[in-house]
């Protein structure tokens, strides 16, 4: 499992690193996006993988999951939500501001052209 | 355990909740509660100066819960200093602002309160991961302010501005991932001990850990090459957001300091080799390209962008030593640099208020009354290249002269000296061409008040900081010395933070 997991961490993030190079807003906003994905659940995994084990303390059960990561998770999750809306608004602002959505604010005329 | 150390994190929260909800009791209701509320700042930042003078690390224990299990907020000399130069370098912005330019935009005082909590907290912080959570604070706040005002400039500086900066949060996750992974903790305190205590199959994933944070905080500093966001993001702010943003580059710098001389102490073997070989070249390269930018500037604002990253490499090649003497000289330089190009980006709004090419850097017709912005932009100038007798003099000689005996210093001095003439030539250019090098007639003369009240006592608390810093000089360095003394001494730390027996698992006191 862990290579399947460090696999899906790999692949998402070089899929959002080729996004984020890309000229266009839209794709530097999904690119962040998976960004986030893989870095949520590199943190997530950062407790180790454990199989059926709750994050509390029962009788009885011996193998447990270390809670933190998940909290840490949650509070990552939630402000890589609010910033991931944030910047689809200013994508948005600057498409209306500018009149085109190239992310350096100047569309290249030989492009336009296509 | 005093409830004065909260108090920085909790009254700007207050405030902006209150302006939030007071919304539609219209300008005057908001230009109060934000004036009043960072007001306050200064007698809290006071208090708790008064508090951490005393050399013991205050814990805060949130909840109760103790350190390393519960979150702490941790208040040292150096903390403290940081509080009080936000608190003054803040109210001489929101002055500035509330003559005018807050009306730009709707929520300008709540962003600017939540600013204010996300930087206190950051500097309060013992942890690394709020540390992560107020820099998102200050950072989501900062997005707001860059854009008040509106406009296609700063639509296109702040969709860079966020784009990077989220990949620096990305990239701060992973760094504390790998750390809560290997170390099994994020409380910095906590940290010190168990990098000492980490099996040796842990240590290359920790100090992967470490240089990711310092790339992060390498970008918050606006380090090169990670600073080519700065010149367009400040040049684009509006005049007091330009001003208030001069303290979040020093954000980065206080993230450093905290993190490479606490969490990864240099007395740890493990972690030894990770910032030498990056940070005193990166921040001298750093210093050059700001002092060429300088000399390359189209406009003041962009000087005083290009000039702010002067100050960061200036600052972290001598920090970069991590020698006692180095960082105290570095940590009186740090609020002056802070105060000197604040008062440059209050004053360029200025001047492009009274010339017909705004800040330019170009010959233009004639300003309107150009006395006093002459004479205030001679000295903030002087302030800002370093010259006798205001502080940025005094800074730069304590720095050159702490740095003397260490490895680094004949690449410290050249550069340091070398960038400093061109900061001075930079300067000259842009005063004799704003000042001196006109054509054509003068504009008819109006009798409109250009300069709002606010306005005045804003520039005027700016300008007055690198005086009162040099006429104090000599209690001010006694001071940063003892920032230094503490902060180099991360057994205090461990000890205050984690109680006797932790420190005894750290090792003797001393080395």
């Amino acid at each position: 499992m862990e290579a399947l997991i460090a696999l899906a961490v790999g692949v998402l993030t070089a899929c959002s690193v080729y996004l984020v190079l890309r000229p266009r807003t839209f794709s530097v906003v999904l690119g962040l996006t998976l960004m986030t994905y893989a870095v949520n659940l590199f943190l997530f995994v950062s407790g180790r993988l454990t199989l059926h084990g709750p994050p509390l303390i029962i009788e009885g059960i011996e193998v447990h999951t270390d809670p933190l990561p998940q909290a840490l998770v949650l509070t990552a999750i939630v402000i890589s939500f609010g910033m991931t809306a944030f910047l689809v608004v200013l994508a948005l602002k600057g498409y209306a501001d500018l009149g085109n959505d190239h992310v350096d604010g100047e569309s290249r005329e030989r492009e336009d052209r296509k | 355990m005093s409830h004065w150390i909260i108090l920085p994190i909790l009254l700007p929260l207050a405030a902006a909740v209150l302006l939030l909800a007071g919304t539609p009791l219209g300008l005057s209701f908001k230009r109060r509660v934000g004036l009043a509320a960072t007001v306050l700042l200064l007698p809290v930042a006071l208090k708790l100066l008064a508090i951490a003078s005393g050399g013991d690390v205050q814990v805060y224990a949130l909840g109760d819960w103790p350190a390393p299990v519960g979150i702490v907020l941790m208040l040292d000399r150096l903390s403290a200093m940081m509080l009080v130069l936000t608190s003054v370098l803040a109210l001489a912005s929101l002055l500035y602002a509330v003559s005018g330019s807050d009306a730009l935009g709707r929520n300008f005082h709540a962003l600017f309160q939540l600013q204010l909590m996300g930087i206190n907290g950051a500097f309060l912080t013992g942890d690394i991961f709020n540390l992560f959570v107020f820099f998102e604070i200050l950072l989501l706040a900062s997005y707001g302010l860059l854009m008040h005002g509106g406009g296609a400039p700063r639509a296109r500086a702040g969709l860079a501005y966020v784009v990077l900066n989220l990949i620096g949060s990305s990239v701060f996750l992973v760094g504390l991932g790998l750390l809560y992974g290997t170390l099994g903790t994020l409380n910095m305190a906590d940290m010190a001990l168990q990098v000492r205590l980490a099996p040796a199959d842990d240590i290359p994933l920790i100090r992967t850990a470490a240089t990711l944070l310092l790339v992060v905080f390498g970008l918050k500093a606006a380090m090169l090459p990670l600073f080519f966001w700065l010149p367009r993001a400040y040049g684009a702010a509006s005049a007091p957001v330009a001003a208030l943003f001069a303290i979040m580059t020093k954000v980065g710098i206080y993230a450093i300091v905290r993190t490479y001389n606490l969490g990864f102490s240099p007395e740890a073997e493990a972690l030894a080799g990770i910032t030498e070989p990056w940070l005193l070249p990166l921040a001298l390269l750093t210093l050059a390209l700001g002092a060429f930018g300088a000399l390359a500037a189209q406009r003041l604002v962009t000087l005083a962008a290009y000039l702010v990253i002067v100050s960061i490499g200036t600052l972290l090649a001598v920090l970069s030593q991590f020698d006692q003497g180095a960082t105290a000289a570095a940590l009186y330089y740090l609020p002056h640099s802070t105060f000197a190009t604040a008062a440059l980006f209050l004053l360029a709004d200025q001047i492009a208020r009274r010339r017909a090419a705004g800040d330019g850097l170009y010959p233009a017709s004639p300003m309107q009354r150009e006395l006093v912005p002459g004479v205030l932009f001679f000295v903030a100038a002087m302030a800002v290249a370093g010259m006798p007798p205001l502080s940025g003099f005094l800074g730069k000689m304590m720095m050159l002269q702490s740095v003397r005996a260490l490895d680094g210093a004949a690449w410290i001095w050249g550069t340091v000296l070398v960038s400093s003439l061109l900061g001075v030539l930079a300067l000259a250019r842009a005063g004799s061409l704003l000042f001196w090098k006109t054509e054509g007639a003068a504009p008819p003369a109006s009798d409109a008040r250009l300069c709002g009240r606010g306005e005045a006592a804003g520039l005027f608390v700016l300008i007055a900081a690198p005086v009162l810093m040099a006429l104090f000089a000599g209690p001010l360095s006694d001071f940063t010395q003892d920032v230094a003394a503490q902060l180099h001494a991360p057994y205090d730390y461990v000890y205050d933070v984690l109680g006797a027996p932790a420190a005894v698992l750290y090792g003797p006191e001393g080395k």
